[in-house]
């Protein structure tokens, strides 16, 4: 890892996507990352506030979209006196390559941090042909 | 009108709500404070003022809150790591230290402040000091 830095503060993107939705309310893009290993590929997104219970993953055809809902009733009987950022749910999706074994797929949500585990399907995973 | 209570009515009038508080100067921006990170929402509810921060994928452990006053000091790292084979092919997320203070405007009791840390959002809890309460003069 490079060594620690200053964090700067980034603008929630908000979702921009084609259907439009027929309930009011603005929907944030969480940030994610993605890396492959040999085995697998990793997505990690960050969705703070979204509880177990009020995140969706769904599987449809190669695409792979991930909902998490805020439990905003929390914020009930408070009054903002300050703001600098804004709520709301996360929605994203992914289209997954054919590579995935889609069977496997597996998801941790820690310190509002979901990482998803998808692993390759054997027949595209590397292999060591021995020489004779 | 007889209409059920629509959640989605209160996110939006919450979302709306934030947008206005955007250019509130309730908390100035003073000498003490270091970056800007985390972003906050500062609430009042009753007789206690909440902030609100969010602060996904830090670790309790790596998390520090400090008071002293009315200043409130959240420090701590966040980590982002990798195997290291691992090939990467989009980065968002951000790394690093973060150390922010802040003075707030108004006088807290700093004995009763409570913080609770779950999903990757801090709340804490700060109770108006007694003596910076408001009293009634009663008119003779």
């Amino acid at each position: 890892m490079s060594t620690p830095q200053e964090l700067a503060v980034p603008e929630k993107k908000e979702l921009v996507s084609k259907e439009e939705k027929t309930v009011p309310g603005r929907c944030f893009v969480p940030y994610t990352d993605i890396y492959e290993t040999e085995s697998a590929l990793t997505m990690v997104m960050e969705m703070p506030g979204v509880e177990r219970k009020d995140l969706d993953i769904l599987l449809e055809g190669d695409v792979l979209r991930v909902e998490g809902r805020i439990d905003f009733s929390k914020y009930d009987g408070m009054e903002p006196v300050y703001a600098e950022y804004n709520v709301g749910p996360y929605a994203r999706s992914f289209t997954l390559s054919g590579k995935i074994d889609q069977e496997s797929i597996s998801a941790q949500l820690d310190d509002g941090v979901l990482t998803l585990t998808l692993p390759k399907s054997k027949e595209t995973q590397p292999r060591r042909i021995p020489i004779n | 009108m007889a209409l059920l209570p629509n959640p989605f009515d209160t996110l939006l009038r919450l979302q709306q709500a934030l947008d206005t508080f955007r250019s509130s100067s309730w908390l100035e921006p003073s000498p003490s404070s270091g970056g800007a990170y985390p972003p906050m929402n500062v609430f009042n509810k009753g007789e206690t003022y909440i902030i609100i921060t969010e602060l996904p994928g830090v670790k309790k452990a790596d998390l520090d809150v400090q008071i002293k006053h009315n200043t409130i000091r959240i420090s701590g790292t966040k980590s982002v790591s990798y195997g290291e084979t691992a090939g990467l092919h989009r980065r968002e997320r951000l790394a690093g230290r973060f150390d922010r203070a802040m003075t707030l405007p108004i006088e807290i009791d700093p004995d009763q402040v409570k913080a609770e840390y779950r999903d990757g959002i801090l709340m804490l809890f700060l109770p108006r000091a007694a003596r910076d309460k408001p009293k009634s003069i009663n008119v003779n």
